[in-house]
Parts: C-alpha cells; structure tokens; sequence
C-alpha cells in the first residue's frame, strides 16, 4: 500500500466530473479525475476516509470514497438526501465540483492482512464498507476468510443484490443478508441481521470486524461479536456526525472528547463504546 | 525581566500616544449602552473613567465607582475571542470561469492591533482558542492572521465580580502569563510588568521610574484581596469523571426546563469554539463566498444530520454545553474549558449559574 505523506488543502481543488454511475433510487457514484499528473499522484488515500464536496453557491458535504486507492478516479458514492446532495445530484459529466480531503482516519486495511474480515452494515448505502468488500475481494489473497452481514429494514433496501449473490460464490467469502420485511422470493434471512451473527465463520482469534450504520446496530453488533469470542480490539466502527470543516475546528462533529472528522471517522470499538453506548451525546 | 515600573495617572495616555507611534490599532474597553464592550479607541479619555459594574446571575448594571480608576470592573460580555475568532468571515471566494470555477483565500487585512485592559481569564481562553485553532495538524489561517500582531496589555483584576471565580480555576485575577505589559491600576496610577520583547520595547519609549516597595505591596494585598473576594468556585479543578459518571443525574433535566436555549453562554464564552459554515451566493449564482459564523451547541443546526438531531431537546443540549466545558475539554486539550470568568452566569436570561449546576451534579462525589 502506499504510503500516504500529502496534507489535505484548505481550499477546495476544482475537479471534473469524468463518469456517473446510477446506483439505485437516489443514490449514484460521482467519478472524479483530478486535474493534473502531479495531483493525482500525490493524492492517496485509505477506504473510509472522506472528501468535502463543494458545490459551488450551494455548500459542502462529506462523502467518503468508494473506490480503490489505487485506481486514479476517485469514486464518491451519494444518497440524494440533503440540501447539498440533492443538488449533486443533477450533476452530469463535464460539470466540476470542488474536492479538499482527504480527511479523517480510514479502515485498518493494513492491520487487517492475512485476517479474517467481518463486514457488518446495516441500513441503506453503507458506502465505506463497501469499498472495503472491494478492497478484499481484488486483493483476495492477502486476507482470510470475508463475512459480509449485511441489515436492511425492508428486502427492497437492498441495493445491488446481484452483487451479493456474486460475493457469496467467491472463495472463502460467506454472506449473510437479513430484512426486517421480505418480499416473496427474498432469498435471504427475514428478521433483525444481528442474530446472523451467530453463523459467521470466522476465526475469532485472527479477524478484524469492521462495522457500519446506525449506531444502535453497531452497538448491537459489537455485543454480538464480542459475545463470539472476538476481541473489542478487533472491531472497528465508522461514525457520522454532522461535519462542516473536516479538520477538527467547528465543533460539530463532536462525540464526547473525539472529533469525529479527524479522530475517525473510524474508531476502534473501545474508543467510543462508552459514549455510543448512551447515545444523546 | 525587568523590575516593575510605575507609571503616574496622568501618564497613561502616554501609552496611547506610544502604541500610535509604533502603528497600532488600539482597542480597549468602553461603557456604551449599559455594557462594557471593547471597540476602537484613541485616547485614555475614552476608557471607563469612574465606572464600576456590578454583575450577578443574570443582570449586568453600570455604576458609579468610587474614585478616579477605569478599570475599577471585571469584564464585559466579550473581550479578545472577536478579535482573533470573527463572528462571521469569509473563508474563501468562489467565481465561476468558463465550466468550472476558481476558488481563492480571503484573508482580512489586519493591522497591528493592541489591546488594553486584557484580564486575566481573557488571557487564559485565548491560550485555549490558540491551542484549537493553531494547535492542530490544520492550523488556522484566518485565525493565525488575526492572532499575530496582536499586543496584550493586560490589566489585573482588583475588582472582581460577583459571578467571577477565577481564583477557583487558577486562571486569575493576576496574569501570568501571555501578556506583553500587565498593569495593577492604583489610586495613584499603575504598576507596569514586562510580559514579552515587544513589551519591553514600548515600556522602553515610556522611560518610565521603577515602581516602590510601598506601590509594589498595594498591588500585592489588592490582588490578594480580589481572589479572596470571589465567593463562587468550581467544585474541583478535573470534573471530567465525575460528570461523566452522572450523565443520567436528574438535574440535566431540572436544569433544561430553566434553560431557554438561547445560546448566549455560548456567545460569550472566550472559550466555545463552534462556528458553522454557509455559502453565501450572489443572486445569479456567478460567485460565493464561503463564510463561517459562530454557533452554539444549543442551536437546531448544531446536531442535525441527515433530518435527525442528535441532541434532541434542551436537557441534551445543555449537557453537551457543560459536559464539554467541564469535562471532555480536558480530553481535547488537557485542562478544564472554563476559565472562571463568569460571563456566561450574567449574561444568561434565566440566571442559569454553572458553578451552581456543577456543583449540583458532583454532588456527593468523593
Ligand atoms: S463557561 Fe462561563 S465562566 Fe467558564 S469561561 Fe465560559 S463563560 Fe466564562
Ligand atoms: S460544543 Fe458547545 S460548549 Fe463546546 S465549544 Fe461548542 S458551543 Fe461551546
Ligand atoms: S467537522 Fe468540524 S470539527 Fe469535525
């Protein structure tokens, strides 16, 4: 992996729009080139990290990256949702947007070598693990054993499902998919993703689980895993907070002591398992 | 450093005159609309002569103080935290060219500022706010450009008030530290102490006389008197695990149904940090600039993501407010984020006391 020396500019860089994948319902991956050589070989940057995205008159919002480290276009994959997203989302190639980042702490990709990885997402368009679905299954060598378990509240959340059924033919790769509410021929589990938990194989010595989604599940989560023998340790989370200027000055992002944007947004589970514990902090 | 000087009544627009000989910007304290607020000025006339300010849970009124001092008070709703962390600026200036856009700095010109009448828990916060905005990995521009050049001449409290307790957080009344001059206003006039090499060099254009044992022993007992004089305190300088531990305790929500969620302890509190960032665009969208502007903990937009609050209701809120303050302060910067200096006691409308709720909810404790 490379290693990662350049700091984030304080300014967002112009940058275009080279590509634009529809997702599903509202949620599309905006590809983005940087403009020169030089930039894009500076750039670099860790699954989970994040990039503001400006949209010029309209504001910023945090996004995280979802595509390879090593691939030169950077992807960032949105759900329309707010003022700022709903606005990316009319973007078309050829238009430009602004990046600065990247910013934050990302997945334990490194620690993660030559282990199992649980992969346990909940909700809709968990982007960050995602990407790190990816990062394993390109390097499928260098890790054990992949478990995704993956919540949603109702079969049609779903997104991708095709690739799921892909996932769970690749070697060594189990998958796990439970909503709340099935459709007919929802071929997954019907009920809560937690107690899927119960089926992973995984060598509880030799893994890392990396968590994703609302904070109630990945406190549930934990427990379970925890409750399997895996080390807190061993489990990483990705927290959202409110973020404004990405570099621990505005206040927003606070969780107790951390500042989300630059002390995460991926923690390992006993860093913040007090305060996510209580919630309202 | 040198010994301390003196520097008779009458003299103390020598210091102004020697500040505009050195091209400064002065700012310092004046009584305006029932309050004490710092602005531009010019001349020693312009400070609060024979003005004395009573302060309590709740309410700020101007007096008539006795005798000939100015500063014969304790503070006014804000001081430094303005001058170097501006209420709304501009980050940067977006203009759109051809199918993109550029974006560019802005940076406020600023002159060489000196400000008079720094106290001592001023000195404190900013200590604070240098440590958050220049601390970091991402060191602040704007901020940093505010900071630098900016002269501290600090004025020791002899006339706390009664919201003050400083003492009790070991930030004042004297200074220690972070000041360029600090004086102790006597009857007579004001004992001068050198802070810093610029501050050696202005005291140098004052030529003046060493101050006596005599004037030396009057401002040792009015400092002592003015830190006996505080009757609130904190109850313990590390609050952090025993707030911590009491994040359930019913009075968070004794307190919320008091508080009004106005924020204004946030305002003026020289240490809360939070600002938000807004896009302010020209009515054809061609160009924008980039603000950002203070917020408090106590606002709808603080917590708000993706249409959900994560602090929902004020008891939550005020929590965060105190709890941060008091407690996870010391995690992101090794002390306490209260510096004693009682403004968020007068200026709240429902007379809410931090000293009363801390002391409240650590009840007990060991
Ligand atoms: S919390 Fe209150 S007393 Fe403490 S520094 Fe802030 S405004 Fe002053
Ligand atoms: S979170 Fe609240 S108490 Fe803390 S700095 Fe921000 S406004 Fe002040
Ligand atoms: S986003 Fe501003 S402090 Fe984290």
């Amino acid at each position: 992996m490379r290693r990662c020396r350049m700091s984030a500019p304080a300014l967002p860089l112009p940058v275009e729009i080279v590509g634009r994948s529809e997702e599903a319902a509202g949620i599309f991956t905006l590809h983005l080139r940087l403009p020169t050589p030089e930039q894009r070989a500076v750039y670099c940057f860790l699954p989970g990290q994040f990039n503001m995205l400006y949209l010029p008159a309209v504001g910023e919002v945090p996004i995280s990256l979802s595509s390879d480290p090593e691939d030169e276009i950077l992807g960032h994959t949105v759900r329309s949702a707010g003022r700022v997203t709903r606005a990316l989302a009319r973007l078309q190639p050829g238009e430009y947007l602004g990046v600065r980042g990247p910013y934050g702490r990302g997945w334990p990709l490194q620690e993660a070598g030559g282990r199992d990885v649980v992969i346990v997402t909940g909700g809709l368009g968990c982007a960050p693990v995602l990407a790190v679905v990816h990062y394993v299954l390109r390097r499928r060598k260098s890790f054990g054993r992949l478990v995704v378990i993956q919540g949603v509240k109702h079969s049609r959340d779903l997104l991708w499902p095709q690739a799921y059924q892909e996932w769970a033919r690749q070697p060594d790769t189990q998958v796990l998919v439970a909503a709340d509410a099935g459709e007919p021929l929802w071929p997954w589990h019907v009920g809560s993703a937690i107690p899927l938990i119960e089926q992973a194989v995984f060598d509880t010595d030799h893994a890392l689980a990396m968590l994703c989604g609302p904070e109630g599940m990945m406190v549930a989560a934990a427990r379970a895993l925890a409750a399997r023998g895996l080390a807190e340790s061993a489990i990483y989370l990705s927290m959202e907070r409110n973020m404004q200027c990405a570099v621990g000055l505005c206040g927003h992002c606070q969780l107790g002591g951390k500042f989300v944007c630059r002390d995460g947004p991926v923690f390992r589970y006993p860093e913040v398992k007090f305060l996510l514990e209580r919630g309202g902090l | 450093m040198s010994v301390p000087a003196f520097l008779p009544r009458p003299q103390l627009q020598r210091v102004f005159d020697a500040l505009q000989h050195l091209g400064y910007r002065i700012v310092g304290p004046v009584a305006r609309d029932g309050a004490l607020v710092y602005e531009d000025i010019t001349s020693a006339s312009e400070l609060p002569w024979g003005v004395a300010a009573r302060q309590d849970a709740g309410s700020f009124r101007l007096e008539a103080g006795a005798g000939e001092r100015c500063f014969a008070w304790a503070n006014g709703p804000q001081a430094l935290k303005p001058l170097v962390f501006a209420p709304v600026e501009p980050l940067w200036r977006m203009e759109r060219k051809g199918a993109g856009f550029e974006v560019r700095m802005t940076q406020a010109t600023c002159r060489p500022t000196a400000v008079i009448g720094v106290r001592a828990c001023d000195l404190a916060a900013l200590a604070l706010q240098d440590r958050h905005f220049l601390g970091g990995l991402h060191a602040d521009a704007h901020y940093a450009g505010r900071r630098e050049d900016l002269l501290l001449i600090a004025v020791n409290c002899t006339h706390p008030a009664a919201t003050c307790f400083c003492a009790s957080t070991g930030d004042g009344p004297q200074v220690s530290r972070g000041f360029d001059l600090a004086l102790t206003e006597l009857d007579e006039g004001y004992t001068v102490a050198v802070g810093s090499p610029p501050g050696e060099k202005l005291l140098a254009l004052l030529a003046p006389a060493p101050a006596t044992a005599d004037q030396l022993e009057r401002e040792r007992a009015a400092l002592h008197r003015a830190a006996a004089a505080q009757t609130r305190g904190l109850p313990g300088r590390q609050l952090r695990d025993v707030l911590m531990a009491r994040l359930d305790h019913p009075r968070w929500q004794e307190v919320a149904e008091r508080c009004l969620a106005c924020g204004n302890c946030t305002a003026v509190c020289p240490t809360c940090f939070c600002h938000a960032e807004i896009e302010s665009a020209s009515l054809d969208g061609a160009t924008s600039l980039h603000l950002r502007e203070w917020d408090s903990c106590f606002g709808e937009r603080h917590g708000y993501i993706h249409g959900k609050q994560l602090r929902p209701g004020t008891r939550e809120r005020y929590r965060q407010w105190l709890v941060h303050k008091l407690a996870t302060w010391h995690d992101q910067y090794g002390r306490s984020g209260c510096v004693g200096c009682g403004r968020c006691i007068t200026w709240c409308p429902a007379a809410i006391d931090l000293t009363e709720e801390a002391a409240a909810l650590c009840a007990g404790a060991a």
